[in-house]
């Protein structure tokens, strides 16, 4: 286009026009720049500064690698970290499954209401996180629409303390988090799979390959690039956990549901604030997802 | 043929199951609003005819009309000024390509990494700094910045045709005038997307204007949910109606541009 231009326009020599192009390409691009620059990287640097540094309000003095070795022994943070990776680690791969589950039935031809079912599944994921986290907080407690409905149908005989024990509070935040992004998920793997050539399908039906051998044997292995990226995504996502259970839990009881996030908050706004230790905690979250991205990029490279 | 069949009706039982689970906390949502809060903690699921008297009791306790002007304000202005700022970025470095630009280009997609949780609490302080806490305009700012959006601009902007912008050029137009007048308009389809991605999140952003927000009228419904909610005994039945109000905007959102909704999505992953 740069020569194409230059012809268009015989009165300005290479040079100016040069000039002239470049000038306009800075101008579009300054203002998200700026503030890029202001409001990400500026603090990043900053926070990186912050973290060699210790304190309660503003009384703060240089500690070097201090924090990082306050981190060790920091129950609390061990607690939040541990909790943030059973996490991750249990309900990302749940939804996943469901999600390709979901997308797989969708995908599969002569399917009765069709776009009901997608919409119905999507929905979930244009509520805010507040709202959603309200709703589960109150469809869980004790006495609440959850424990009445299993008990209806006779899975259970007493309420489980959805909210109040350490082991079903992480539960609840699970069902929660996958309940609001399986949709989400799904629409990455619907548009995937319409790429996928129909007539290998075909061919494993006649074969008399059966539908569940076709979910594990076809669609998986072609939609490999698709669930690493969702997966990768979501592991971010879950990473930096914060409104559900802010909302729902409020990391309790007894810290167990606390994450990286909800600790970092606490301790800039909650407690007296102590903000080179919890910028220290928050480049723990950067440490994992700058991996987890680079994991990303070379399977991008892969592909 | 009977395997067949078995998996079929399987498929519609998992389909209609995952469906109800999906759609009944919406219809939760909904009946407890026209509960009490007694109710509602007993997991009456069938409606009530306490709707008035929910809605009642929370324009009580809160402002609802300054709540989501608050809100609403914080979205409209947060998505117009993120549309802008990201499609001229979009547009600058797609056509008028350089290499130090395409330098600059690939910092800011590097920056695309860095998790909110690491920026909150520098931001805190540069806000601080700055004397902009507790103000619309810090809950903004931050927002604009989005690097994803820049990115989602500029890759629909390689399909952009330049021949318009030759023709125009020869017409002696002025070049941002060819992006207000030419670019702009047929990329319409490109707004819509992102604007719904822009205005969802903005609507439904909570961390960030809780960190910043402290005055109580200048809270949005997300905030004002929340405090509610985390009473000790949380009043249910009044903070539903607040759900189902914050609720019907994104709704209304998603059902009015479906079609973009999806493509803007899908786009995302291009």
């Amino acid at each position: 286009m740069n020569t194409s231009n230059k012809l268009l326009n015989p009165r300005s020599s290479k040079k100016s026009f040069h000039r002239f192009y470049d000038i306009n390409g800075w101008g579009f691009v300054l203002p998200a720049v700026a503030l890029v620059a202001v409001f990400m990287i500026y603090p990043i640097i900053s926070s990186l500064w912050m973290s060699l540094h210790s304190g309660r309000g503003i009384i703060v003095e240089f500690v070097g690698f201090g924090n990082v070795i306050r981190l060790f022994n920091d129950p609390v943070f061990i607690k939040a970290l541990s909790n943030t990776f059973i996490f991750l680690l249990v309900q990302v791969p749940i939804m996943i499954f469901l999600s390709l589950m979901l997308s797989s039935c969708l995908n599969s031809p002569n399917l009765k209401y069709r776009s009901l079912f997608r919409l119905a599944i999507f929905l979930p994921c244009v509520t805010s996180l507040v709202a959603y986290s309200i709703l589960f907080k109150s469809m869980f407690s004790f006495e609440g629409a959850a424990n009445s409905f299993l008990m209806w149908i006779g899975l259970i005989t007493d309420p489980i303390p959805w909210l109040s024990d350490p082991f079903w509070a992480k539960v609840t935040i699970i069902i929660a988090i996958t309940w609001r992004w399986m949709g989400y998920n799904m629409i990455f793997f619907l548009s995937a799979m319409q790429n996928i050539d129909k007539s290998i399908y075909e061919a494993a039906r006649i074969e008399g390959v059966s539908s569940i051998k076709q979910f594990f044997f076809i669609t998986v292995p072609l939609l490999k690039p698709v669930i690493l990226f969702t997966t990768v995504m979501s592991t971010i996502g879950t990473l930096q956990l914060f409104d559900e259970v802010m909302n729902i839990t409020g990391g309790g009881p007894a810290n167990e549901t606390l994450t990286l996030s909800m600790y970092i908050y606490n301790l800039s706004f909650k407690f007296v604030p102590n903000f080179g230790y919890a910028a220290t905690v928050s480049y723990v979250i950067v440490f994992f997802a700058a991996i987890l991205a680079l994991l990303q990029f070379r399977i991008a490279k892969d592909k | 043929m009977n395997q067949h069949k078995l998996t079929r009706i399987g498929m519609y039982v998992f389909l209609t199951f995952m469906s109800i689970l999906s759609l009944f906390p919406f219809y939760w949502m909904l009946v407890s609003s026209t509960n009490t809060t007694t109710d509602i903690n007993q997991g009456k699921i069938t409606f009530g005819d306490q709707l008035w008297i929910n809605i009642t009791k929370l324009s009580e306790q809160v402002d609802l009309t300054l709540i989501f002007w608050n809100t609403s304000k914080i979205a409209i202005l947060s998505t117009i000024f993120t549309l802008l700022v990201a499609s001229m970025a979009g547009y600058g470095f797609e056509i008028y390509k350089s290499k130090n630009r395409d330098r600059v280009y690939g910092v800011l997609l590097l920056t695309m990494m860095i998790p909110f949780a690491a920026l909150m609490i520098p931001l805190f302080t540069l806000m601080a700094k700055a004397q902009l806490l507790d103000t619309h305009l810090a809950v903004i700012l931050p927002t604009i910045a989005s690097v994803f959006i820049v990115f989602y601009f500029r890759q629909c902007t390689k399909a952009f045709p330049g021949e318009l912008i030759d023709a125009a050029r020869v017409d002696g137009v002025k070049e941002w005038k060819i992006y207000f007048y030419v670019y702009m308009p047929v990329m319409k389809t490109t707004y819509a997307a992102a604007f719904i991605i822009v205005f969802m999140a903005s609507w439904n952003a909570f961390l960030w204007p809780l960190i910043v927000l402290q005055s109580a009228d200048l809270k949005t419904i997300n905030l004002v949910l929340s405090s509610l909610s985390s009473a000790y005994f949380p009043d249910f039945g009044v903070i539903m109606v607040g759900t189902v109000a914050a609720t019907i905007p994104t709704l209304a959102v998603f059902f009015l541009m479906q079609k973009q909704f999806v493509a803007g999505m899908s786009g995302s992953v291009k």
